[in-house]
């Protein structure tokens, strides 16, 4: 099972003066169970492209298929099924705690659930269990308003209101953006848990090279409405062409062993992603310079 | 006498209330002219209260705050201070009030009176120093997060203050966005502006004279960015995360390579494990 983007290409306000094109041909497919990327400068289709997965925009030309479903249903009879495949892809928007207005932690993550129209039960017990899952404990949280608590909490408040509609495939749009280093650890590691735990495919928009480097497996990048990229964070990161052409940078830790290589220090790769694998290089090196000298 | 001067400056949010909270205790702190400070601290650290006193946005609950001479509690002093000191938030979207870029830029110096030419003048300068003079007729909503902060600073700039304090200018923007506020305030700072500035990147901060350390409403380190920075096991207990080249000089010390302990930039790391120029002169 995947999400599949069939050539799709997208054109806002078309045929009006402020005709743009945000999405030219683009193919990917993104496999159940990964955990993928998706970087691009500001304006290159990356958020266009997010809203496409769960059928909040429909291409002006091309599919989306999720579990083998065209999300744009060309029959009646084929209406209901492409409902439930929009259902299963939950979207979290960039600054998704602005969208939080209930009065207590508990209601506002029970909306989505109470929606469906599932008994009382199902909903109290679908809300504990997303509280657990972005890691606030429930007796503690439930009963407090959500506007009281702090960035990063309200942040995970409102991941657990689409977490309680149990997505197959979680999308998240700049999930850490404007949160503090502790913040931002605390939502990607509960985003990797969940990743781990509830096999939960997720997509994500970043900025942070590092970020993407050390969490994804899978890369998608984008220019200009375009993707010039699609591999693995280690294959996508290689191509700095492509990625300056995009107005990306490779992940500092890349640049800096490859600083360290020109630099004399015979380093054997430069492709690692995280600084735990930088060390063992680096040592590696060393070792290598000593032996050569001794 | 220092420019911002904190003497046992405390702040409490909701005083004599059930819900009063001190956001900062006790906190003495001098930073002179044309100083480039940036102060760093996890959430709820006390940052931003700390940044908001010293244009008398917020006054102390207990002890005194004194810029350019004037005590901000005092009535009087509000609107000098405030002609001092320019301050731009996080959230360019919230600082931008007018349908042109100019007109933005303009709306402070309108608000004090100042003579039409004058204005004229100022906001040519402020566009220019933050490299926005070809956007100045450009609807604001147009721009991108990075162009937009610019204008921001340039609505500061347009007042003429001799220090700006800017709290998480860029934690919106994406890298070049960053990159261009960055620059803007390193040319600001060598021009002879004092700047303060509220960050949670470390690149950022390390490019500051001195650092600032929040946690729980007092400063817990303050110095340059080398002496306060390189502390891996202290940056990680206030919340914080070590650049790269000091935290991957903690890990090869630990692994018995001899480098030196106060390794902050890459280039310092490369220069003690190639001994490559270019080396720290700092």
């Amino acid at each position: 099972m995947s999400i599949e983007i069939k050539h799709i290409s997208y054109t806002y306000m078309p045929k009006t003066p402020f005709e743009r094109q945000a999405l030219k041909e683009v193919t990917a497919t993104i496999e159940e169970g990964t955990f993928t990327a998706i970087a691009g400068h500001t304006g290159s289709g990356k958020s266009t492209l997010l809203q496409h997965l769960n059928g909040l925009l429909h291409p002006t030309e091309g599919h989306v298929v999720v579990d083998g479903v065209d999300l744009l249903p060309q029959k009646k009879s084929e209406k209901k099924a492409a409902r439930a495949a929009r259902m299963k892809v939950g979207m979290v928007f960039q600054y998704p705690e602005q969208q939080l207005f209930e009065e207590t932690v508990e209601a506002d993550i029970a909306f989505g659930p109470k929606n469906l129209e599932l008994s009382g039960e199902d909903v109290a017990s679908r809300v504990r269990e997303s509280m657990e899952l972005v890691h606030l404990d429930y007796e503690r949280f439930h009963a407090r308003s959500p506007f009281v608590l702090s960035g990063g909490q309200m942040r995970r408040v409102a991941i657990a209101g689409i977490l309680a509609l149990r997505p197959k495939y979680l999308v998240l749009d700049e999930p850490t953006a404007g949160l503090d280093p502790r913040g931002r650890k605390e939502i990607l590691s509960m985003v990797t848990a969940l990743h781990r735990r509830k096999k939960t495919t997720v997509i994500f928009v970043s900025h942070n090279m590092d970020d993407i480097a050390r969490l994804a497996r899978h890369l998608l990048v984008f220019n200009k409405g375009m993707l010039v990229a699609d591999g693995t964070p280690q294959a996508v990161f290689g191509q700095t062409d492509v990625l300056r052409e995009a107005g990306l940078r490779q992940p500092h830790v890349m640049t800096l062993l490859r600083h360290l290589r020109e630099a004399g220090l015979p380093l054997e790769r430069t492709d690692v992603l995280t600084a735990e694998e930088a060390e063992q290089a680096i040592c590696a090196a060393l070792k290598k310079m000593r032996g050569e000298k001794s | 006498m220092s420019f911002i001067e904190m003497e046992h400056l405390s702040h409490a949010y909701h005083a004599g209330d059930e819900t009063e909270r001190m956001a900062l205790s006790d906190v003495s702190l001098a930073i002179e002219k044309g100083e480039f400070v940036a102060v760093l601290g996890a959430n709820g650290s006390g940052k931003s209260t700390l940044a908001k006193h010293i244009n008398a946005i917020l006054l102390p609950t207990a002890g005194n705050c004194r810029v350019a001479g004037f005590d901000t509690s005092e009535a009087g002093s509000v609107w000098e201070i405030r002609r001092e000191v320019g301050m731009v938030f996080q959230n360019p979207d919230n600082q931008l009030i007018a349908a042109i870029v100019e007109d933005d830029v303009a709306f402070g110096p309108e608000n004090i009176g100042m003579a039409p030419e004058r204005i004229r003048e100022n906001v040519r300068c402020a566009l220019a120093a933050v490299g926005m003079e070809h956007f100045r007729s450009f609807a604001p909503h147009l721009l991108s997060g990075g162009q937009k902060q610019r204008v921001a600073i340039a609505g500061a700039l347009a007042m003429q203050p001799k220090c700006l304090v800017l709290d998480e200018p860029t934690a919106m923007l994406d890298p070049k966005g960053r990159e261009e506020v960055m620059m803007v305030l390193k040319r600001l700072h060598a021009e002879g502006m004092t700047v303060v500035l509220i960050t949670h990147f470390m690149e950022e901060a390390s490019e500051a004279q001195r650092v600032i350390i929040m946690a729980d409403g007092r400063i817990a380190a303050i110095g340059t960015p080398r002496e306060v920075l390189t502390d891996h096991a202290a940056m990680q207990k206030w919340g914080l995360e070590t650049p790269l080249a000091a935290c991957l000089a903690a890990g090869l010390l630990k692994d018995g390579v001899k480098l030196p302990r106060d390794i902050l930039t890459d280039d310092d790391l490369i220069c003690a494990l190639t001994g490559e120029e270019p080396c720290p002169s700092k």
